[in-house]
């Protein structure tokens, strides 16, 4: 059985994931996070030396596509959706501090 | 009682009266939107309804047919036929939302690949059928937009994710629905509700235009009222995509032509694990009872052991959330989907975490935080490639039952709809899919039809039997389940309450 995870260990993952949890959620999401890992423990029981990892049920081999030129979804189309745009850019907040950037 | 109501759960014969102008497309679509008027506010089975664009197509198809009385089929396999889809497919008119916060209002500037084909067919959508949050649950009660309730008992739960659209058939909105699963989420709830529905093999229809939850587990599949429904859902859904590099380059049966031929020497295999203790007792009886069906029409039946069936839950959760975390990064506030509102001399990270943050609800945030542990660094060998592994153990354990039957035959799920609320626990939750999820695991194919009713507290609850054949090996499934089907009443009797 695994060690339960810590307030420290979730926040982390939290940071990871881009989530910005409050105190109360962490706590929740650590106590729910634990028994979930600790059902998943079971997988421990099984002897997988040497089993090659099968990442998709049909093996697949790469498949490339036709190159050819093809029209391109129109840009209002594609900006409709956006939640703040600038003429035809997406708007965003600064990415560096001031005096940081170029 | 309308005549069109017993015509959607025979989509045969609601083809043949469509065809030969005994109905028209406008009346179906005018019944159907009637009786969604009518039962949606108590079942909440839509978040979306296209009544005028239901009913400009129906004219349009009314008036190509009137052109075309020589040549019915002209219009396409499903001409008129109505249908409703997951929130998680989108189309390039109305919203698709996932059930989700993060995508309220998204309009999507591309229809996914099963519409093009549905609607090339001639099928008319009617709307988006409620699901849980991003295709996560088995319940339908983690949609933002509210749960979705089972009409055969408004105090339970349909099932899930694909809640909405086994709704829709069991309670006459339909004549067809498009789910999807990534574990057990069109076969689950179809059980719950008394439907038939298909997981199809992976590979066997595109996932373009299908919200990615689990790429390597995500499939789109069929409800119908009847296994010869579904079969024709699929006929028009299935086949090569460009479009999706993981849809297979393999050629698509008919599989309406055989269904009704019998299946030479069927052997139906079941396995120990499947007749678990942990099954309700009515479950439990209506399996056995299926089981003696199938020997009643000269199958043999052969016990079958999948020792494994335990640890696919447990290789699911891995694997499931890890993709999904992957997935779900493309939701950033930026491009489309919910933004925050952004603060003073907030910086981009910032932004993306707190739009995360008010965009997912708590089960889409679990399995994010989950499959983002699961794959960080000192964590990934331990779960995501021992899962790998193991799951390539699950697929070889079902490639040698397979050597042995034609069909793996036990229960969809191990209780008929439980109460909404009643796993607010998430592991408890994630249990019910416990005779679901390896299908998907090892890619094979599956479909869950009507085997029986249990008396609950005066009311009658559904019971599924869950039939799975291996990988591309529909044709057989779907006879094999016809067969039933013919033999048992069940198809008819499990009619849910009309109020």
């Amino acid at each position: 059985m695994p060690e339960p995870l810590t307030t420290r260990e979730v926040e982390h993952v939290a940071k990871l994931a881009r989530l910005r949890l409050s105190e109360e959620q962490v706590e929740r999401y650590r106590t729910q996070l634990s028994d979930v890992l600790a059902h998943i423990a079971k997988l421990g029981e099984l002897d997988v030396a040497g089993v090659e990892p099968m990442a998709h049920c049909i093996e697949f081999v790469n498949r490339l596509g036709n190159d050819e030129p093809a029209p391109a979804m129109p840009l209002e189309a594609l900006l409709r959706n956006a939640p703040a745009v600038e003429g035809s850019y997406l708007a965003v907040p600064k990415v560096l501090d001031d005096g940081g950037g170029a | 009682m309308s005549a069109i109501a017993p015509l959607l759960r025979d989509v045969t014969a609601l083809r043949a009266a469509i065809a030969e102008r005994r109905v028209g497309v406008l009346e179906v679509v005018d019944h159907c939107i009637d009786v969604i008027g009518r039962r949606d506010g108590e079942l909440r089975a839509l978040r979306e309804v296209y009544p005028e664009r239901a009913r400009r197509r129906a004219d349009a198809i009314d008036a190509a047919l009137a052109g075309r009385r020589d040549d019915p089929s002209a219009a396409g396999l499903l001409a008129g036929v109505p249908v409703v889809v997951k929130d998680n497919i989108v189309t390039d008119y109305g919203t698709t939302t996932c059930g989700s916060r993060m995508l309220d209002g998204y309009a999507s500037p591309y229809s996914a690949t099963v519409i093009e084909r549905l609607e090339e067919a001639g099928a008319i959508v009617l709307g988006k059928a409620n699901c849980d949050e991003f295709a996560m649950g088995s319940s339908t009660e983690s949609c933002a937009f509210g749960a979705t309730r089972n009409p055969w008992d408004l105090s339970r739960v349909p099932g899930g994710s694909s809640g909405g659209s086994a709704v829709a058939i069991a309670a006459g909105y339909a004549a067809l629905a498009l789910g999807s699963e990534t574990g057990g989420s069109v076969r689950q709830p179809a059980a719950l509700c008394g439907v038939v529905g298909i997981k199809p093999s992976y590979g066997r229809v595109s996932r373009y235009g299908l919200v990615a939850f689990g790429s390597s587990l995500d499939q789109v599949g069929p409800f119908a009222h009847s296994v010869g429904g579904a079969a024709m859902l699929l006929q028009v859904i299935a086949g090569r995509d460009e479009r999706d590099s993981t849809s297979a380059d393999l050629g698509v049966p008919d599989y309406l032509q055989a269904l009704d031929d019998r299946v030479e020497s069927l052997v139906v295999g079941v396995p120990v694990q499947y007749r678990s203790d942990a099954n309700d007792p009515r479950v439990a009886q209506a399996i056995e009872q299926a089981v003696e069906v199938y020997r009643g029409l000269g199958a043999e039946i052969v016990e079958i052991d999948l020792p494994l069936t335990d640890y696919g839950i447990s290789t699911y959760y891995v694997i499931a959330p890890a993709e999904a975390s992957s997935n779900l990064a493309r939701f950033d506030g930026i491009r489309y989907g919910h933004r925050a509102v952004p603060e003073p001399g907030e910086v981009l990270e910032d932004l993306y975490a707190r739009s995360r943050a008010e965009g997912f609800g708590p089960e889409v945030q679990r399995r994010i935080m989950l499959g983002t542990y699961m794959l960080s660094a000192g964590y990934y060998e331990a779960y995501y490639r021992r899962a790998l592994q193991v799951r390539r153990l699950i697929a070889q354990e079902y490639a040698r039952a397979f050597e042995r039957c034609h069909v793996l035959l036990g229960p969809t799920a191990p209780t008929p709809a439980f109460p909404l609320g009643g796993k607010a626990d998430p592991l408890s939750m994630y249990l019910c899919d416990v005779y679901t999820v390896n299908t998907n695991i090892a890619g094979a194919c599956a479909i869950s039809i009507p085997c029986g009713l249990a008396d609950e507290g005066g009311r009658r609850l559904p019971i599924g039997l869950h039939l799975q054949a291996r990988p591309f090996d529909e044709s057989v499934l779907l006879r094999a389940a016809r067969m039933f089907e013919r033999a048992t009443d069940w198809s008819e009797l499990v009619v849910a309450p009309s109020a």
